[in-house]
């Protein structure tokens, strides 16, 4: 194999015209981190109060919640994307359907991205939330709700404070996933990492360079987010017990 | 004060209470004791709704109990309720444990429910044990918070559910002592226990119950003293428990 290594291609301009291939790198880390973060802080309400309702008793919250999570955990991630971009618009009234073709194409991919990806990962997130739920002791639930407090409360100062520090651990592995899916974006044109880097192995044909810098940047973003998930699980212990589950 | 009138419940084909009739006055402490799976801490349990039943009716300090819907938790508010685990909140300070039903259910001041906390706090000996976890406690001082707590509510009425049978029996005996304090101070109580030893010196009746019946609801000195007058089954349960 006859391949000309060339770290330095990073520092040297585009032949796009767009600045420097390695600013090309930052930009699509920028569109990464914004995606993945936004789409984890939905993500994480929603699933909560989808887990949440799949604990209740009443049934009309809970079949909801349980049909949502079927649906949206039990379909790949890229067909869910499509459906967003290419078929719902589509669908809703003409007058929408317009507006959303009129946005700017890069903030369209964006919203449809962020949305696409905050309905999915909350469906994992949902889950987790209500594995956390279940398994606190039962009698946790009669305490609340033996002095009186509402079910909400119950749920707002017993039962949620204590299930996320039981799924800290997983809940750590999907934030991750957040970051990993996010790589779809490129599917509808918008250039995110992933997409960058395979622009700038077409435009300079330094390919191993382009994906190795985009590999390490994964695992640099993935790596900060263990430790900012370590130190999270290491505030919410409880003291007195080992581990964070309760027992 | 609590009015149990015919109460049965099934779970499923099987009937875990059968037509149970009782009632227990104001300042009455009164022992529900029965070999496992008699259904006495179910039947205590029906008192505060924690477990819903099919049949008869359950009026504590005249509100039916059945079919409360939303009002049920200011009801429950006012009856005090000490499980067998303890069921204090482990992510809280013991503090934090006595104050939060009073400020979210009561509607307390933070500074009054503090107070009020940590008068019972010290009336169960555990003041200096204020800001530590419940996990960093031992089982006896859980459960003694757990009393504490449920005090603090300043309810009509304690249910306690096996309150010993979780605890080493070197710390059965500092919760028995609170108890006891309780009782002597004219609290009403309706306590599930095979502590016998309390039954005798502090109860004013006993209820045995036996496959979800209540075979016996006599006064405490009939039920201990005059054995020959109790049901077989009863008297089968005592003679396996008062010999050892």
């Amino acid at each position: 194999m006859t391949y000309a290594w060339d770290w330095l291609i990073f520092f040297k301009p585009s032949v796009t015209g767009e600045g420097l291939y390695g600013w090309m790198l930052v930009r699509g880390l920028g569109w990464t981190l914004l995606i993945s973060l936004l789409s984890w802080l939905f993500a994480l309400a929603l699933g909560t109060v989808l887990g949440t309702m799949r604990t209740l008793t009443n049934r009309w919250l809970a079949w909801p919640a349980l049909l949502y999570v079927h649906c949206f955990r039990n379909t790949p991630l890229l067909v869910q994307l499509f459906l967003w971009f290419f078929v719902v618009p589509e669908l809703l009234p003409p007058a929408w359907g317009t507006a959303i073709k009129q946005l700017a194409p890069t903030t369209g991919q964006f919203l449809t991205v962020v949305l696409c990806l905050s309905l999915y990962t909350a469906a994992k997130v949902a889950e987790l939330v209500r594995a956390g739920i279940e398994a606190l002791p039962p009698g946790q639930r009669a305490a609340g709700a033996a002095m009186g407090l509402t079910q909400v409360d119950v749920y707002r100062y017993v039962l949620l404070p204590q299930a996320f520090r039981t799924i800290v651990p997983p809940l750590t592995s999907d934030f991750m996933n957040v970051f990993k899916n996010s790589a779809v974006a490129l599917t509808i044109g918008l250039m995110e990492l992933t997409g960058q880097s395979r622009q700038l192995s077409e435009f300079s044909a330094q390919s191993f360079e382009a994906f190795t810098a985009a590999t390490l940047i994964y695992m640099a973003v993935t790596y900060g987010v263990v430790l900012v998930m370590r130190h999270v699980e290491r505030r919410a212990r409880i003291p007195g017990m080992l581990g964070t589950a309760s027992g | 004060m609590i009015a149990i009138n015919n109460v049965s419940k099934w779970f499923g084909d099987f009937r875990v209470l059968a037509d149970c009739t009782t009632r227990i006055d104001k300042g009455e402490v009164v022992v529900v004791c029965g070999p496992s799976g008699s259904g006495k801490s179910t039947l205590i349990k029906t008192v505060n709704a924690l477990e819903p039943f099919q049949q008869g009716e359950i009026i504590v300090d005249g509100v039916s109990v059945g079919g409360l819907g939303r009002g049920l938790p200011k009801l429950r508010a006012r009856v005090g309720m000490v499980f067998q685990h303890f069921e204090l909140f482990p992510h809280l300070t013991v503090t934090e444990n006595l104050t939060l039903a009073q400020v979210r259910v009561l509607g307390r001041g933070k500074a009054e429910a503090l107070a009020k906390g940590l008068r019972y706090l010290e009336r169960v000996g555990l003041a200096v044990q204020k800001d530590k976890y419940p996990a960093q406690l031992s089982g006896g001082q859980q459960q003694r918070v757990a009393i504490a707590r449920a005090l603090a509510m300043d309810p009509i009425v304690m249910l306690f559910d096996e309150p010993t049978s979780a605890l080493d029996p070197e710390m059965v005996g500092e919760v028995l002592d609170v108890m006891v304090g309780l009782a002597n101070d004219g609290m009403t109580m309706m306590c599930v226990t095979h502590e016998m030893g309390f039954a005798r010196k502090v109860s004013h009746r006993v209820i045995f119950m036996d496959e979800g019946r209540i075979v016996e609801d006599c006064g405490k000195d009939a039920f201990f003293g005059d054995i020959d007058a109790r049901s077989p089954r009863a008297r089968e349960f005592l003679s396996k428990i008062l010999n050892h």
